[in-house]
């Protein structure tokens, strides 16, 4: 099966091109987009893990590694697409239009942090598994009914093709030619179990033969292939040519989670080898410096630029409003059942917070 | 009943692992189930070492799929196995809702006893340890609410022990809640070896004639917190721990409330159709004539448990169980 589903890329570890097809349309606007992109949410992740360890958001999940999946889909995108990402795409996310602060918010345990910017149509992460996927779908064959040409994306990660819901979600959109693209990041592991483990399959990419839709398989790292594989899968969705499902081939360095110790279950050397070897930054520099184009004072100032607008970000953050407790039970009907009105006045007496 | 053989300090969860080991080492047909239970020892580390002393045929770590390995664990339990399944947390147990409402809970109901399923399905649940949203769930009721299974649910070591032995060598599905908050927040001494609490009694954890105060899990010690400040008040409840959610002890609510004529009712889960109206029912059955005031229930809200920045808010707390002592002591 690998034979069928090889890894395709543009760009090899050494930042050549390869794949000469595409040379014409790697402009520079592109490429500065997609590093500043990368870089960015490189900082963000950094940043957000010292967070959580100084105590000041809550138990976090890191996505370093797998920028270039990130990024390059979310660069693919239009702006009245819809993305539907997991706990982990925050990157993805960012790079769409999402707000910085509700992204901090959200790991500090607050509602807003669901709350996409106006017009953008980014649902808020997925915690369970897989079970976006099926939304991804609905909300794609919306967009058909409708008549649009807006598409869906949906990420997810190896182990979540093992559940029930990512059949279902992918055989609902191939029978209705939902045009949603199915972005697996394969980052190797589910928490602690190794991609051989969860699936006796060699590939993710060939289980889309099952629903009679393309399956590719690429290299996850290399943004100029995620970009342009995801605009391909779009520009079929949005010609109702239905849905694609890409295999992103990549590799998280760090932990699941911030509540995680990949020690136990992985040999950490492996990371290490990989961040000097196929890490997305370094091969987009390889290839800048390959090409002449790698301005040092450039990346200083990018780098700065989203340190700055990082830091202001936890700051809006950390002076948001304390948490209303009356938040709980205001959205949970559009009108209030008794119930909730009840608990809610009580509640708020009984604290000293209300009427 | 403790035993007076060798004891070890032990958390809940440390328990549990305990339980799990005398169990794997005593039956053959044991074996555990799960994501992340082998090599990773569990989220919690429950299964902690048990890989590595049993063996990847004893201790496997399946796909990320919960209908898929509850489903298979039906099929092995019908087949001459003792399969124990972790679910990751609670909020994460719907994939394989299906297979526990439609399948687990009715095949010895559907065959008259020709196959049967002997399963344990252990889910910490709860909030209160700052966890992400949708992993704090305590929807214990959906699952009460369907006959043919058991649901148990331990708040200290010694329970947690004696009652998953109990689960393991009940012939029928049972549902193992862990409060996540109870599994490393305290110790006690738990006899080595095996020994096993029956499903379905009560644990009577203080005595008093004023205020019947009735709970389990995560909340007992809130509960015991507010009884003990209650004292201070020349206020004394019996406090009840029901250890089981199905069946109910009936007996033993019966008893205390029939004595002190006043109940608080105290539940992390919500409100509308929790257990905590099961309890009421019971009380409404078997002591109505006792009753000297109306039960009062203190209970999350009826809104999904809360992103953690408001959990404090959410869960009930020895300030509001309070409240609700004084309120059926004044009535
Ligand atoms: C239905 C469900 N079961 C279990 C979990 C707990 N859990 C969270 S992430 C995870 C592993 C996910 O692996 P994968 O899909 O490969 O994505 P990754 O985290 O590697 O990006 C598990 C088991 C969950 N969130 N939802």
């Amino acid at each position: 099966m690998e034979n069928h589903f090889p890894i395709r890329r543009i760009m090899d570890e050494n930042g050549n091109i390869i794949n000469s097809d595409y040379e014409e349309k790697i402009t520079e606007k592109l490429v500065k987009e997609f590093y500043r992109n990368m870089v960015r949410i490189r900082i963000f992740d950094r940043k957000a893990i010292s967070l959580q360890r100084q105590g000041r958001i809550g138990t976090y999940a890191p996505y370093e590694g797998q920028e270039a999946s990130q990024v390059g889909t979310a660069a693919a995108l239009r702006e009245n697409d819809w993305m539907f990402p997991t706990y982990r795409d925050h990157g993805a996310a960012m790079t769409f239009g999402h707000s910085l602060r509700n992204i901090l918010l959200f790991w500090n345990g607050r509602n807003e942090g669901c709350v996409p910017p106006d017009g953008k149509k980014i649902f808020p992460p997925a915690i369970p598994i897989a079970t976006q996927i099926p939304h991804a779908a609905g909300a794609a064959f919306a967009e058909r009914k409708k008549g649009t040409a807006n598409a869906a994306i949906a990420y997810f990660g190896d182990g979540a093709t093992s559940e029930g819901d990512f059949h279902e979600g992918l055989n609902f959109a191939s029978v209705f030619k939902a045009p949603v693209v199915f972005f697996n990041q394969n980052n190797q592991y589910a928490i602690s179990v190794p991609f051989n483990k969860q699936m006796n399959s060699k590939t993710i990419a060939q289980k889309a033969l099952a629903y009679d839709i393309p399956g590719v398989r690429i290299d996850g790292n290399d943004v100029f292939m995620v970009y342009f594989e995801t605009l391909n899968a779009l520009e079929r969705a949005r010609k109702g040519e239905g849905p694609t499902l890409i295999e992103a081939v990549t590799w998280r360095y760090g932990a699941h989670t911030t509540a995680d110790d990949p020690s136990k279950y992985r040999d950490q050397s492996e990371s290490s080898n990989r961040r000097q070897e196929t890490d997305p930054i370094l091969r987009l520099e390889r290839w800048m410096k390959n090409m002449g184009r790698f301005d040092e004072k450039w990346v200083q100032t990018i780098e700065k630029k989203a340190a700055d607008e990082i830091d202001k970000a936890i700051a809006e953050m950390e002076d948001f409003p304390p948490a209303d407790p009356a938040v709980i039970f205001d959205h949970v009907f559009a009108e209030p059942t008794w119930q909730i009105k009840q608990q809610k006045e009580e509640y708020l007496k009984l604290i000293g917070g209300g009427q | 009943m403790k035993t007076a053989v060798e004891a070890k300090t032990m958390t809940l969860v440390q328990a549990i692992t305990d339980a799990l080991d005398i169990m794997l080492n005593e039956k053959e047909e044991v074996l555990l189930l799960g994501e992340d239970i082998g090599k990773n020892g569990g989220v919690f580390r429950a299964t902690d070492g048990l890989q590595a002393k049993y063996g990847e045929g004893r201790v496997i770590d399946t796909p990320l799929s919960e209908a898929g390995f509850v489903g298979a664990g039906i099929g092995m339990a019908v087949n001459g196995f003792l399969p124990v399944i972790e679910i990751q947390f609670l909020g994460f147990i719907y994939p394989a809702y299906e297979q526990i409402m439609t399948h687990a809970s009715r095949i010895r109901m559907r065959t008259m006893g020709h196959f049967t399923v002997p399963m344990v399905i252990r889910a910490p649940y709860g909030a209160g340890v700052r966890a992400p949203e949708i992993h704090c769930d305590s929807t214990e009721a959906i699952f009460t609410h369907m006959p043919g299974i058991k649901v148990v649910c331990p708040s200290s070591p010694y329970d947690a022990k004696g009652l998953l032995i109990a689960a393991i060598e009940d012939p029928d599905p049972v549902l193992f809640l862990e409060p996540m908050r109870c599994y490393r927040s305290a110790k006690e001494e738990v006899p080595e070896g095996k020994y096993s609490i029956e499903i379905g009694k009560g644990n009577k954890l203080m005595e008093g004639d004023d205020v019947t105060v009735i709970t389990w899990g995560a909340m007992v010690p809130e509960a015991m917190k507010a009884a003990e400040l209650m004292k201070e008040k020349n206020t004394h409840c019996d406090v009840i721990d029901l250890r089981t959610l199905f069946p109910l002890d009936k007996d033993m609510i019966a008893e205390s409330v029939q004595k002190t004529g006043r109940t608080v009712i105290v539940h992390e889960a919500h409100a509308t159709g929790g257990v905590g109206n099961d309890v009421l029912a019971i009380i409404n059955d078997t002591s109505f004539l006792y009753q000297k005031a109306p039960v009062e229930r203190v209970t999350g809200f009826d809104a999904p448990v809360p992103y953690f920045g408001f959990e404090d808010h959410y869960l009930p707390t020895p300030a509001r169980i309070q409240h609700a002592i004084e309120k059926v002591m004044k009535f």
